[in-house]
């Protein structure tokens, strides 16, 4: 039985995603576009009580499921047990938002003048790549570079994170793991509790 | 004399409710409650196991059930 669904807009979100990851190599400040896909979510489910953003619109999804599925990188095993417990769904969320506390508190650093830019990506939290071609406007206030460089470091992370998964197992494990995800299924959680 | 149909069932409490399952479904039998799990309308459901397998939790499996 082949699946004829028409396609809409919203399947071509991996585009976006997949320029968005692109121009990072270019200019490091449309990193704040990433924002974006931080507060969409966010708020869709925290208003509409659902999860539309990851149901049809996530760009990053789209990408593993074409990488994935339709260019077969993706070995489709079933994910590990313990990978889809809540212990690690709930751990995972609170490191991801850790982590994301401590980028906004070295941008706050470089903003108060305490520390100056760095500019580099940290891939997985450790390694420091250097980026200094992509970052071109230095009359530009640090903390502004200093936010984009911590955010695309966010973004590459877990682009890194899903694509390793989505070839050792489905092609989007990376759903299953996913902060956003999480985070918002647990605010339509307590909307439906409401 | 009873008929056995083949039907897809989601494992709810693992459900990340990502709705891949839906995408998938050629018959639209998927639906994602409140943006907390997906559930099946066995009705609609014809067994063909698409759902199950993009499912990145792999938490579908297809039953056989009395029609």
């Amino acid at each position: 039985m082949k699946n004829r669904k028409k396609k809409h807009w919203y399947d071509y979100m991996w585009i976006v995603s997949l320029s968005y990851l692109l121009l990072g190599f270019f200019n490091i400040l449309f990193a704040w576009l990433g924002l974006l896909c931080f507060f969409i979510p966010l708020i869709n489910s925290a208003v509409k009580g659902n999860k539309a953003y990851c149901n049809r619109y996530c760009g990053r999804g789209q990408l593993f499921g074409l990488l994935g599925g339709t260019f077969g990188l993706s070995r489709r095993k079933d994910i590990p047990g313990w990978m889809k417990s809540k212990w690690f769904r709930y751990g995972f969320l609170i490191f991801f938002l850790t982590m994301f506390a401590q980028m906004l508190v070295n941008t706050w650093l470089v903003f108060a003048g305490a520390e100056s830019l760095r500019e580099a990506v940290t891939l997985l939290w450790t390694f420091k790549l250097p980026w200094h071609w992509a970052y071109h406007t230095r009359t530009l206030t640090p903390w502004v570079g200093q936010f984009a460089f911590g955010f695309y470091s966010v973004m590459l992370t877990s682009t890194v994170l899903g694509f390793v998964t989505m070839i050792l197992y489905r092609p989007r494990s990376w759903c299953v793991y996913c902060p956003m995800g999480t985070m918002t299924q647990l605010i339509c959680k307590a909307k439906a509790h409401e | 004399m009873e008929r056995k149909r083949r039907k897809a069932f989601v494992e709810q409490e693992y459900c990340v409710s990502c709705g891949c399952c839906v995408k998938e479904c050629p018959v639209s039998a998927i639906q994602i409650v409140k943006g907390i799990m997906a559930e099946i309308d066995r009705q609609i459901c014809v067994g063909c196991g698409k759902c199950a397998k993009e499912c990145p939790a792999s938490i579908i499996t297809i039953r056989e059930v009395v029609a």
